[in-house]
């Protein structure tokens, strides 16, 4: 007794086995539809798709072979098992019945046993077929939805800013690429290029915490070191020991015109030059993120100045790892043969894109290929950040005062700006204005840790050599530093229907002549120095120095006029 | 691709040989070798001589075993790695983690 009942297109010109047929089918319990040639066979299917189909192959109007071919065209999808019944015995008739569509053949005169079998055997095949398929779209509409999900938390960044380009091309629904773009309070920009090992769902969860991750901490302010670390510690808690992410990461410090860069396991990035048309790669140096234990992972990223116009490329491995129909590697120097052969840097973007479509032909993607690009602008082509607040808008604290101390220890190992910014937005008309007040707090900050307590004379950043030296000797200093220490004195109070905000910075230095940074502006200092100060003037309602110039006061007063018609012109 | 093993005399010792592309396909066939290693293996050899590209499931697997033979104390050697292997393994920074030779 077969499991259950089936609807049976019999389709066949003698009437005497037709009825003979179904016979033996009706007897089994199932429904019989009948034809009783092609022709009718195709209008019979058009009206109720059976759950199988016996076939007579030698029929006139239309045969059987004919019938077969066109109803698996119009079946699609759907598996519409048929079985010919024929008189035919000749091996090469009984290969054409499967050639156009047929599935199984039984020779006439046929045995009613194993005809049974067939049909049982098909119906088992048939339902096998409607369950995968219906698990298929189950599946398919669960990534859907995930996808969204996903998209929302991993896209929800600064991609479309205007000095950034990105390509992602998703091999799934998802890919193991994640490209992440985010504003930084001090109104630069953050960049996170990813390619998680696999594809599909496993390499698109790790994305998640990833983004999630980097957006926070990249909103508030944290180091690239702080968030890498970060990132590498939730991933190496979260994901099995095979699962990892390569990745790179670029800080663009649009008013000091640099670039701090970390490449750990995705090829180099490359930094290039507008005015020479020159490249520079920038190795990968680290592991992947997710690999090492937190203890061991120690992100060293490098500082680079960048002049306007000066771009980054990153990429994932999917670019010089694409293959041809030759089975070559695109390889990394057609890739610099791109930037070689185009001068306009506008259009290297998508050469590059180009080039690899056109190596690859027809041969297929091997991998994911991701490539982001940036572009070194100033602050007015991005605007200034705008700092989404889930606050309620009244309130906050309106007169109060606080001072934060740092001894050599904590200075080498801390950055107090994002737990400072986090406090000061707690008075809601500052809120606004975390842009400002990040730039302000890290300008005067960095100077007294800097010059002040550090020693450093800026004086050596005046060309590219002497700015990478400057940095090295900070990390230097900062790591033995012994004595020294800052401070940082808050006070805000209520003003009208404003309040006002006083920063003062003092370092244990001895202080330095500030009486030419007075007059200072923005446009006097082309070099790799000095614009901070000059932006800190104009972010402030007041900037003052004491006379022995290792403390500095810094006032401002809200609500207050908007960014760009506080700017000066030009 | 193939992997197939070769432990040495003493049985302290295992050479593991990849043949053709090392990418995801294999997972299941490396890790039943490591897996089914004798329990007193010291030392692990990956012989790349015949691997012709490397993808990053390969890098997972190379972790896996890495776990499998104690982590941190384990001792893995990875020899005869062609220009482009080399290059993975390079900017993937492997070499932390394992010997390249």
């Amino acid at each position: 007794m077969s499991s259950a009942s089936l609807t049976i297109l019999i389709a066949d010109d003698s009437s005497t086995d037709r009825h003979i047929l179904s016979a033996i089918v009706k007897q089994e319990g199932h429904q019989v539809i009948e034809a009783s040639n092609g022709m009718e066979a195709l209008d019979r299917f058009a009206e109720r798709v059976p759950d199988i189909i016996l076939m007579d192959a030698l029929m006139p109007q239309m045969d059987g072979l004919e019938a077969s071919r066109l109803i698996k065209q119009r079946a699609g999808d759907q598996f519409v098992p048929i079985i010919f019944l024929t008189s035919l015995q000749d091996a090469s008739s009984l290969a054409r019945c499967l050639e156009n569509g047929g599935d199984d053949f039984m020779s006439k005169p046929y045995n009613r046993l194993i005809l049974k079998a067939k049909i049982n055997a098909f119906g088992r095949m048939r339902r096998m077929h409607d369950q995968l398929q219906s698990h298929n779209r189950q599946m398919l509409l669960e990534q859907q939805v995930a996808k969204t999900v996903f998209d929302n938390v991993a896209h929800s960044g600064s991609l479309s800013l205007p000095n950034l380009r990105y390509s992602l091309s998703p091999l799934a629904v998802f890919n193991g690429d994640t490209v992440l773009a985010e504003r930084k309070p001090d109104g630069g920009l953050s960049l996170f290029l990813g390619d998680f090992t696999g594809h599909g769902l496993p390499a698109a969860i790790g994305a998640m915490p990833l983004a999630e991750i980097f957006y926070g901490m990249t909103q508030k302010g944290f180091a690239m070191e702080d968030v890498l670390r970060e990132i590498n510690a939730k991933l190496y808690t979260i994901l099995p020991t095979e699962v990892f992410c390569c990745a790179a990461m670029v800080d663009l410090d649009v008013t000091n015109k640099m670039a701090r860069i970390w490449v750990g396991g995705v090829p180099s990035v490359y930094l290039y030059r507008a005015d020479r048309g020159s490249i520079e790669a920038i190795e990968s140096s680290s592991l992947p993120l997710g690999v090492l234990p937190p203890r061991r992972f120690s992100p060293e990223p490098r500082d680079f100045p960048m002049a306007n116009d000066d771009r980054v490329f990153l990429w994932s491995d999917g670019i010089v790892e694409s293959h041809n129909a030759a089975g070559e590697l695109f390889g990394e120097q057609r890739l610099a043969a791109i930037f070689a052969q185009h001068p306009d840097p506008d259009t290297l973007f998508d050469a590059i894109l180009a080039a690899v479509e056109n190596f690859i032909g027809g041969s297929g993607h091997d991998d994911d290929i991701t490539l982001l690009s940036a572009t070194m602008v100033d602050m007015d082509v991005l605007g200034l950040p705008l700092l989404h607040s889930s606050k309620a808008s009244v309130g906050g604290p309106m007169d109060w005062k606080m001072r934060l101390e740092l001894g050599p220890q904590s200075l080498g190992v801390f950055n107090p700006l994002p737990l400072v910014l986090n406090i000061l937005t707690e008075v809601e008309g500052l809120r606004t204005l975390s842009g400002e007040l990040y730039t302000v707090l890290a300008e005067l900050f960095n100077n007294g840790l800097e010059h002040g307590v550090l020693g450093l004379d800026s004086a050596v950043k005046d060309d590219a050599l002497g700015f990478s030296h400057y940095y090295r000797m900070r990390e230097e200093r900062l790591a033995e530093l012994q004595q020294g220490h800052l401070c940082l004195d808050i006070l805000h109070r209520p003003i009208g229907d404003g309040g006002e905000l006083t920063l003062e910075i003092t370092d244990s230095g001895p202080g330095f002549d500030h009486s030419h940074q007075d007059m200072a502006s923005v446009t006097d200092n082309p070099g790799y120095s000095g614009r901070g100060l000059a932006l800190v003037r104009q972010l402030c309602d007041e900037l003052t120095f004491n006379p022995a110039g290792n403390s500095v006061r810094a006032t401002l007063r809200w609500p207050r006029p908007t960014w760009s018609e506080s700017q000066p012109n030009g | 691709m193939t992997v197939s093993a070769l432990p040495n005399a003493n049985g302290s010792e295992i050479v593991i040989k990849i043949t053709g592309r090392f990418d995801f396909s294999s997972h299941q066939e490396f890790r039943q070798i490591y897996e089914n290693a004798a329990p007193d293996i010291q030392a692990y050899t990956i012989d790349m001589n015949e691997a012709t590209y490397l993808d990053s499931s390969a890098l997972g697997m190379l972790l896996l075993l890495r776990d499998h033979a104690g982590g941190d104390n384990s001792d893995i050697r990875i020899i005869n790695c062609n220009e482009d292997v080399r290059k993975i393994l390079s900017i993937s920074n492997f070499g932390q983690l394992f010997r390249i030779d």
